[in-house]
């Protein structure tokens, strides 16, 4: 999961990165709605959390704006102003969720995997291919009921596919599923994933199609 | 309790009681001259009556008028008495109730006499040719008891008056006060959030200066409380993103496997308190400038500003902050003012340039026209911003991260109460803000 984080305050932000980190989630940092509306642009996110409050303007003109264009990208608002009033406003301007500060670590971490996958059209938590699922929610594998133990970012690149089953994921996606816009991405990285994946959970299930990237073969 | 109502029924009471005690004086003393000379003159007429009747030789006559003078009915019995007496002291004739006893001396014309223990009024006609004395008297007893009568008959119904008259006094002053008791009942029935003015336009006008100072405290009061209810609602929100951020570190801290994660959420941890640590002493110091009234310039003392601002470099001095320079100058400046506003707004000026120097740099403290001033290094503040940033909570588009929000509204509120004026300004000669503190009156 990418997942884009607009919040200003340092310590809260370092929190949020290695907390969302630590559930499998990539994270790129805006720390103004500038940065927010620059992020949005360059790439896709699974998710946004979206603080209210920012220096150069408030979230939910953010929020307003993103919807006006057709966006749809699930939005998380987190915020000090939790009055039901104010929750009120920000569903009804286009949030997908809200928040108030301050919260339970993993209560967040659950509240944006529900949106994501909301997001990617599923309301199962686990994701299927085969004999093999994935449950985003504790990180873990198994295939034919067996556990099977994957990297953090092994995971991250087969629940990439996992998501849409059937649907070819390039290279590229791929990778912006794995680092955050201001990481070095390694050149053959995702070969090697897949590859590593491949001797995991079996070389017939992760399909190669040539030139355009990888696909899951859907549950049919 | 002292009630307008009791005091104003006393005071008319007490006034009509007095003007009735005076007029009532007033018509005892009249009636009694008058009454004085009324009776005098008809003693000197009966007097003249009997002399008369003796001139024509009838004794025996005048003896009979002289009886007939007092009607038996009459409530003031034997009022007059007559007394005829030959010159070789003989007692002649008399009228009944007349005492044996002279009524008078030898003198003609009036005189004053005790008989018989009685004081007595006569009127004496001397005639040496009929060789008689006529003597006409009457009691000074009777004459007292009939003033007094008059003045008892004057006095009765007023007497019975006074209750009634209080009644009605104290029923027209209580109607007078009606306008008063409106507006009592109009301000007892609210509520403590009421802070609506009272209507002093169906106010009577003696009543309406009061109302109008209780409205200007009305309003007053709601003002603080506003102020108070926003800075409360402000303080909540502001704490409430540091402790968002201090129970997810912590939270990492308990669930990171790896002792360099754990590591580097305690060290978040440890940012966080400090500076929310800060911002609490911002808010205490806010409040604090807020809610207590300055002190008179008189009462406070001189600080000599160079001392004041090195022990404030070194309280605030941190490994790898900016370089500061304190001109020396400064050393000779004594500044007036409330000596902690002074500590605050310098402190509060000194960290904020402090804090927009991250990249390294030099802080300059220099003695200006009319006050000192600093200047930092750091990116400044966009023109456009420099109206705001005085405000409470206002951190500007490329905030820091680590300000409080508060540092230039205290600098600004500290300045006010030390009789200065805090000036924010771009620096033109290169990047960086001139902040200057001005003494309109001078600071030394």
């Amino acid at each position: 999961m990418r997942i884009l984080v607009v919040e200003d305050d340092p310590v809260l932000m370092d929190g949020l990165k290695v907390g969302l980190g630590l559930a499998g989630a990539t994270v790129d940092e805006a720390t103004t709605c500038a940065d927010a509306w620059e992020a949005l642009a360059a790439g896709r996110f699974d998710a946004v959390v979206l603080d209210v409050m920012l220096p150069d303007g408030s979230g939910l003109d953010l929020l307003a704006g993103l919807r006006a264009r057709g966006n749809a990208t699930p939005v998380l608002l987190l915020t000090a102003l939790d009055e039901a009033p104010d929750r009120v406003r920000g569903l009804d301007g286009g949030a997908d969720d809200y928040l108030g500060k301050p919260f339970d670590l993993d209560e967040l971490n659950a509240r944006v995997r529900a949106i994501a996958r909301r997001g990617h059209g599923r309301a199962g938590p686990l994701l299927k291919a085969g004999a093999l699922v994935l449950d985003p929610a504790t990180l873990a594998a198994t295939l034919d009921g067996q556990p099977i133990a994957l990297s953090r970012r092994e995971f991250a690149v087969l629940s990439a596919l996992m998501e849409r089953p059937g649907v070819i994921r390039s290279r590229m996606e791929i990778e912006e599923r794995l680092y955050g816009w201001q990481e070095e991405v390694e050149s053959n990285a995702v070969e090697v994933h897949i590859h590593n994946l491949r001797a995991k959970v079996g070389r017939e299930t992760i399909e190669t199609v040539r030139g355009l990237g990888y696909r899951v073969r859907g549950p049919a | 309790m002292s009630s307008l109502k009791r005091r104003l029924v006393l005071i008319l009471l007490a006034a009509t009681g007095v003007i009735w005690l005076c007029a009532t004086g007033w018509i005892y003393a009249s009636s009694r001259s008058e009454l004085e000379h009324v009776l005098d003159t008809r003693l000197q007429e009966a007097a003249r009556m009997v002399h008369s009747l003796v001139a024509g030789g009838n004794i025996a006559a005048a003896a009979a008028v002289a009886q007939a003078a007092n009607p038996p009915e009459s409530g003031y019995e034997r009022q007059l008495s007559c007394q005829i007496w030959s010159l070789d002291g003989r007692l002649v004739a008399k009228s009944g109730g007349a005492p044996e006893e002279a009524l008078a001396g030898p003198a003609e014309g009036f005189s004053e006499r005790m008989v018989n223990g009685e004081p007595w009024r006569v009127y004496t006609i001397l005639d040496p040719d009929k060789g008689v004395r006529v003597m006409v008297g009457d009691r000074i007893g009777l004459r007292d008891r009939l003033v007094r009568d008059l003045v008892a008959g004057l006095l009765a119904p007023m007497i019975l008056v006074v209750p009634l008259l209080g009644l009605l006094i104290w029923i027209s002053v209580g109607r007078g006060l009606k306008p008063l008791h409106v507006v009592a009942g109009d301000i007892a029935a609210r509520d403590g959030e009421d802070m609506r003015p009272v209507a002093p336009a169906a106010a009577p006008a003696e009543i309406r200066p009061l109302l109008e100072a209780i409205n200007g405290l009305f309003a007053k009061v709601e003002a603080a409380r506003r102020q108070e209810r926003d800075v409360t609602a402000f303080a909540a929100h502001e704490l409430r993103t540091p402790l968002a951020g201090l129970k997810t570190q912590a939270q990492i801290a308990l669930a990171a496997h790896d002792a360099p994660t754990r590591e580097g959420a305690l060290r978040q941890i440890l940012v966080s308190v400090d500076r929310t640590t800060r911002l609490v002493r911002q808010l205490l110091a806010l409040a604090k400038l807020e809610g207590t009234p300055s002190p008179s310039l008189e009462a406070v003392g001189e600080t000599e500003a160079g001392a004041l601002l090195r022990e404030i470099v070194r309280q605030t001095a941190k490994p790898g902050s900016a370089h500061v320079e304190v001109d020396d100058a400064l050393d000779a400046v004594k500044l007036k003012g409330d000596h902690e506003a002074l500590h605050l707004m310098l402190r509060n000026l000194h960290e904020n340039a402090v804090e927009h120097m991250a990249g390294g740099g030099t802080i300059a403290w220099r003695q200006c026209a009319g006050g000192l001033c600093v200047e930092d290094e750091g990116p400044g503040i966009p023109e456009d911003e420099l109206p705001l940033v005085t405000r409470r909570f206002y951190r500007g588009r490329s905030r820091s991260g680590a300000g409080s929000g508060l540092g230039l509204t205290i600098a600004t509120m500290a300045a006010a109460r030390a009789g200065a004026r805090l000036t924010l300004e771009n620096r033109r000669d290169r990047d960086g803000l001139r902040a200057s503190v001005v003494w309109p009156r001078g600071a030394a």
